[in-house]
């Protein structure tokens, strides 16, 4: 069997396994934004607030992604919840980071000026601040989801859902005549959901960024 | 009833303003007391770090002031909520610190927007400024600030401090960033808004002849904000309190004393004239019982056309069409006698024909009469300007006094 007819009698499963794939990344990713942004927020006033939440999103980068499962599986189970808690881990550093970046790199003239004019604290942070950083802190949200579709795939080893099983059947089953058509078909649907999602940014960029400071 | 005053200017009091920053024993404004009247324009004029910036600031808090008092219209701001003062307070920065991410009517709606207007309200509003600021709602409204010049955006800046209608406007160096020429334009610009608004406007410079332009008062601060002198651009050009006043007004104080002072204000002397249109035998007839060598042809429309001597007379034979020296430049009532000054000595003959709002003849201004009344102006200065040092020297004794007071009190405790 080779590849095109693998695909075409598996098509059913590798799209529910695509489906479940992306969802997983697109919901973790709302998560991880959410709290990153938040984390922004808070922490960018401060020198070392901001440093504080960089370090600390930076840290958990750097523990590997299947070690962090294997962490998390004797915590919460196996299936869902340590996939969705390792993504939303690993998706917060870029968009913390650029959160703090970019609320930082606001032109302090304006802020200035947005005090000046009588803004309370919140509507300052809600029109000026925000929609100025928005396009940086996109980039992030960009930039973590490529890496979320990645790191999806380790989910399976927990029993996650995703493309990740696809891979993970192939290795167990090496030698097998599928074996090589399996690890295929997932990475490349990996790879496919991720030129998608990037698409889909660069339209959100489009609607989102006010053209007044479109590139 | 502030309600009432709203659309015309309100006082503002400062009274002991200080400000410190933590680990800096001197303090940055120290003991600052002013009173602006309503509807006046101060300027706050001073070398750099001297404090001007951040005692303005304190007006609106965006700085803290450490102590003293505010009284905007007499009621105390010092400790109510900031953001409802500054909404009363309207605010423009250099390089106009518009928000880019919005078009040009959403930055200048955003503050009546925050007070709650309606959006048929805004819409109206936000017409009415951008025709006020001398920029075609049309054209500009649904732009954004980068698709605009500097001195644009300038304007639009300041439309939107004057959105929603506060009695004081602050101004911090908000021509610092544009060119000379469009700087001029919008100083003329804002001269004209305030000739319109009357608010109480304090504006912040470093260049003392933008001060001298547009001020009513000015206040020279030397540093921690210390009042070298607070008077009228009269009273600094030919009085300066002290060196420090004098090393800031810089050379030719005397010239720029000029450029306050309009043709209208002087004497302007009548000159015998003609029309184009009058026989040439009456032209003779009055050139010679005028006694003067000289008179004024004017066009049909009574503008200044041609000067006539004795002698052009002579040689014309019948027809003014060769005769005298064309008027090659005459001022406006509303120039200034540096302008006048200026067109009287480059004049071959120097004087200069004066002419109304619509070209027509009013009256020559030469040499002579120039220079009298500049003698008599600044004659009239110097009285004021000693007048008011003494009021300055008094407060300040004053000031001193208590000053003293209190370090002895500190000591004793």
């Amino acid at each position: 069997m080779n590849f095109w007819e693998y695909l075409g009698s598996r098509h059913q499963q590798l799209l529910a396994d695509a489906g479940q794939h992306a969802s997983a990344v697109f919901q973790c990713m709302v998560v991880a934004t959410v709290l990153g942004v938040l984390i922004g927020v808070v922490t960018y006033r401060t020198e070392w607030g901001g440093n504080l939440a960089t370090t600390a999103t930076s840290t958990i980068l750097t523990i590997p992604s299947l070690a962090m499962i294997g962490l998390l599986v004797p915590i919460v189970g196996l299936g869902v919840p340590p996939t969705v808690i390792a993504l939303t881990l690993y998706g917060l550093l870029p968009v913390v980071r650029n959160s703090i970046v970019g609320l930082r790199g606001v032109d302090p003239a304006l802020v200035d000026a947005a005090t000046g004019i009588g803004m309370s604290r919140l509507s300052r942070l809600v029109r000026v601040e925000l929609p100025l950083a928005w396009p940086p802190i996109l980039t992030g949200i960009r930039v973590s989801t490529q890496m979320l579709m990645g790191i999806a795939a380790i989910a399976a080893y927990a029993s996650g859902p995703g493309l990740g099983n696809e891979i993970f059947r192939g290795i167990a089953s090496l030698g097998s005549k599928n074996a090589l058509n399996q690890v295929l078909a997932g990475t490349l649907g990996i790879i496919v959901l991720a030129l998608l999602f990037d698409a889909a940014y660069v339209l959100i960029g489009r609607l989102t960024i006010p053209r007044g400071i479109r590139a | 009833m502030p309600e009432n005053t709203a659309a015309g200017g309100a006082t503002i009091e400062l009274e002991n303003l200080t400000k410190r920053y933590p680990g800096n024993p001197a303090p940055s404004v120290d003991n600052v007391s002013m009173e602006i009247g309503a509807g006046e324009t101060v300027i706050f004029v001073g070398p750099s770090g001297c404090g001007k910036s951040t005692t303005l600031k304190m007006i609106n808090r965006l700085i803290e002031p450490t102590s003293g008092r505010i009284r905007i219209n007499g009621e105390d701001v010092t400790d109510i909520d900031p953001v409802k003062l500054r909404r009363k307070v309207g605010y423009a920065i250099q390089s106009a610190g518009l928000f880019p991410h919005m078009t040009v009517a959403q930055n200048i709606g955003l503050v009546p927007k925050m007070v709650g207007w309606s959006k048929s309200r805004i819409r109206d509003r936000v017409e009415e400024l951008l025709d006020l600021v001398g920029l075609d709602p049309g054209e500009f409204h649904g732009r954004y600030p980068r698709q605009l010049s500097g001195g644009q955006q300038q304007r639009v800046g300041v439309a939107r401090a004057l959105a929603a209608d506060p009695p004081v406007l602050l101004m911090d160096e908000p021509f610092g960033a544009v060119d000379p020429i469009t700087r001029d334009h919008l100083q003329d610009e804002l001269i004209r808004l305030q000739n319109e608004l009357h608010k109480t406007i304090v504006f912040v410079t470093h260049d003392f002849d933008e001060a001298i332009k547009l001020g009513d008062r000015i206040a020279v601060l030397r540093e921690r904000s210390h009042i070298a002198q607070f008077d009228t651009p009269e009273a600094i050009l030919t009085n300066p309190a002290d060196d420090f006043v004098s090393g800031f007004v810089g050379a030719g104080a005397a010239l720029k004393r000029l450029n306050l002072t309009r043709v209208r204000d002087v004497e302007i002397t009548d000159y015998p004239t003609v029309t184009v249109d009058d026989p040439l035998q009456d032209i003779f007839d009055k050139l010679r019982r005028s006694g003067t060598n000289e008179i004024l042809l004017l066009d049909k429309r009574g503008r200044p056309y041609k000067w006539l001597r004795r002698g052009d007379l002579m040689r014309a034979k019948g027809s003014l069409a060769r005769a005298g020296t064309l008027v090659h430049d005459t001022v406006t009532r509303e120039a200034t006698l540096r302008d006048a000054l200026e067109a009287v000595l480059t004049d071959n003959a120097g004087r200069v024909a004066v002419t109304g709002r619509r070209g027509e003849y009013t009256g020559v201004v030469d040499m002579e009469t120039l220079m009298n009344s500049v003698h008599e102006l600044l004659e009239a200065d110097r009285l004021d300007a000693i007048g008011h040092q003494h009021e300055l020297e008094e407060a300040r004794e004053e000031l001193t006094h208590t000053e003293q007071e209190g370090h002895e009190g500190e000591a004793k405790a």
